[in-house]
């Protein structure tokens, strides 16, 4: 058994090992070195400069701009996702009528669930190639010519409200996700559970906040870090979407945007480095508060 | 009882039409897009903004998709995604086997440390290290080529694969193993032969993942596929989001909308045929 066991596993890492340490190890270690050097794409030498590109950053309204959009989206996208999807879930589930003393889903929820899953296949690009026509600023606009047939006055979605329009996209894309995962939790509650809260004369209101939600918090948290997570990225649709790739006047400025225009397009390396160094801060900051927050005693059943 | 049970029924109903109400609008919210995306591809520019945007087309009109895909290079770009996306898919699931698979099943000095090595890579977004990915890229002449962006794929996608895939190899059962060891299988005639079918439920759903991850990356090929020389290596995110901004009202709507039809409906057929498979495969992460 033991014969050629340490030349296989070897070979079984090798491989693996040397990929992951060339491009993501050694990037990783790479990061903070670029980060306080001046390099640019303009000269071959550059200095170490300390902190100079921080102090920099921290002067920078556009990062602020973004730090700003970034909270905000950590805010809204989990909170209208994760309301949206349980509601769903719970109509999908248990909206019905009982059957055989089990909650049935309302009809047609089979169909439901594949459709509100689909935009989840669909690359982020082309869902912002597809909403720059439903924001389209005139009458093209899918959004404004529904309104104008109402006789509502046009919106200019993208440059007066580009962040809330950029969270309308995300929220369309990620609910149906959330919709099967909260789906796939609901199953697996037992029936006798709910049984006794129907026998009790509990409401279907009642039995979604005492019974479904307590037993689904874990998922709930899941899901929480997941959007946590998407909304420090927005990269392809403030590309696609927004004015001038961040604007107007960065009023849509997100930080990986800020790190590929200064670091690749621009070949600010040093600067672009640092942004790379305050993300990873914000990212991590928030997913130790988010395992840390919201930690609650575990229902069992 | 009687009264309670009244009033249950009543909830369920006023809830049931409540509920049929807002989950059509969902769906109408979903689908009306990508319908209305799907109709312009057949409708010339006056038809698409001015006389008939939402409904159906005066004459099919398929000569745009034949632009979209030679005038447009959609074809070109189409063929690039799928060969990139194949190799790295490839790459990915079997680099990601072989280490997951020893780092569950043998016992050696480092076995941890390694494993912790990879999974801390889930802690860095690629944004985090985008510009010292770009440098470490072109040290190696690699900017601007598929190989490049294969590798780097195959990296960026090992840390969650080897995360779950290690975690399904440490459930399957040992008798097997050891059967075939004593029949004088070799580890690697083991591995290939025994443990991966055994392992295929955990494999295909992260073979979904990865698959649908990248192939709707964006920020990778856009970074380390830069224009100019490299413009015919561009994969179709780059090519569609590439035309989308650079049109005006000059440009050809219908090709555009031809560009977006051509790279959803794959997609869509995939989803249609392995629904739950997907469903499954993509969520499987989030149980974890």
């Amino acid at each position: 058994m033991r014969h050629g066991r340490y030349p296989f596993v070897l070979g079984f890492l090798v491989a693996p090992v040397v990929l992951y340490t060339i491009f993501v190890f050694y990037p990783i270690t790479q990061l903070v070195f670029v980060a306080t050097t001046n390099w640019s794409g303009l000269s071959p030498d550059f200095d170490n400069v300390g902190l100079e590109n921080f102090e920099k950053i921290w002067q920078d309204s556009t990062f602020w701009q973004a730090v700003q959009h970034h909270l905000m989206l950590l805010i809204a996208l989990p909170l209208i996702t994760i309301a949206l999807a349980l509601f769903f879930a719970f109509l999908l589930n248990m909206g019905g009528g009982t059957r055989g003393g089990v909650m049935q889903g309302v009809w047609g929820s089979k169909f439901y669930r594949v459709v509100f899953f689909l935009p989840q296949v669909l690359a982020v690009v082309i869902v912002g190639v597809i909403f720059s026509r439903v924001y389209g600023p005139d009458q093209s606009g899918i959004i404004n010519r529904l309104l104008s047939f109402v006789g509502i006055e046009r919106v200019l979605f993208m440059s007066d409200y580009g962040m809330w329009a950029i969270l309308g996209v995300l929220v369309w894309q990620a609910v149906g996700f959330y919709v099967v995962l909260f789906s796939a939790g609901m199953s697996s509650i037992p029936a006798d559970l709910y049984e006794a809260a129907v026998l009790d004369g509990a409401s279907r209101i009642t039995i979604f906040f005492r019974v479904t939600i307590p037993l689904l918090w874990e998922t709930i948290r899941v899901a929480w870090v997941y959007l946590g997570i998407l909304a420090f990225d927005a990269f392809a649709l403030v590309m696609v979407l927004s004015i001038e790739q961040g604007g107007p006047d960065g009023a849509t400025a997100v930080l990986p945007v800020l790190i590929y225009k200064q670091g690749i397009r621009e070949s600010e390396y040093g600067y672009a480095s640092a942004l790379g160094v305050s993300l990873f801060l914000l990212t991590i900051t928030f997913a130790i508060l988010a395992l840390r927050a919201g930690r609650r005693e575990a229902v069992e059943h | 009882m009687s009264i309670l049970d009244k009033k249950t029924k009543r909830e369920i109903r006023v809830l049931s039409g409540f509920g049929h109400v807002s989950l059509a609008i969902w769906a109408l919210i979903i689908l009306f897009p990508l319908g209305f995306a799907f109709l312009a591809a057949f409708k010339s520019n006056t038809e698409i903004f001015i006389g008939n945007p939402f409904g159906l087309p005066s004459n099919w009109d398929f000569a745009s998709f034949g632009r979209a895909w030679s005038e447009a290079n959609i074809g070109t770009y189409f063929i690039n995604s799928i060969i990139v996306v194949s190799a790295s898919t490839f790459g990915t699931m079997l680099l990601g086997a072989m280490a997951a698979y020893v780092l569950a099943r043998y016992d050696f000095f480092g076995n941890r440390a390694i494993y912790y090595y990879f999974v801390a890579g889930l802690a860095f977004p690629v944004y985090v290290v985008l510009t010292p990915l770009y440098l470490v890229v072109q040290n190696f002449g690699l900017l601007g080529t598929h190989t490049g962006l294969i590798l780097v794929y195959i990296a960026y996608s090992l840390p969650f694969t080897i995360f779950f895939l290690a975690a399904f190899f440490k459930t399957l059962p040992n008798a097997v193993a050891e059967a075939a060891m004593i029949d004088g299988a070799s580890h690697t005639k083991l591995f290939f032969r025994v443990m991966l079918p055994m392992a295929k439920p955990g494999l295909v759903s992260i073979t979904i993942f990865n698959i649908i991850g990248q192939w709707n990356q964006y920020v990778l090929p856009v970074a380390l596929l830069p224009g100019g020389d490299a413009q015919s290596k561009w994969l179709l995110t780059q090519g569609i989001a590439s035309i989308s901004t650079s049109a005006g009202y000059q440009a050809d709507w219908a090709a555009l909308f031809a560009a977006l039809t051509i790279a959803i409906i794959p997609m869509i057929i995939v989803y249609a045929l392995f629904q739950r498979q997907i469903q499954s495969g993509l969520t499987a992460g989030a149980v974890k």
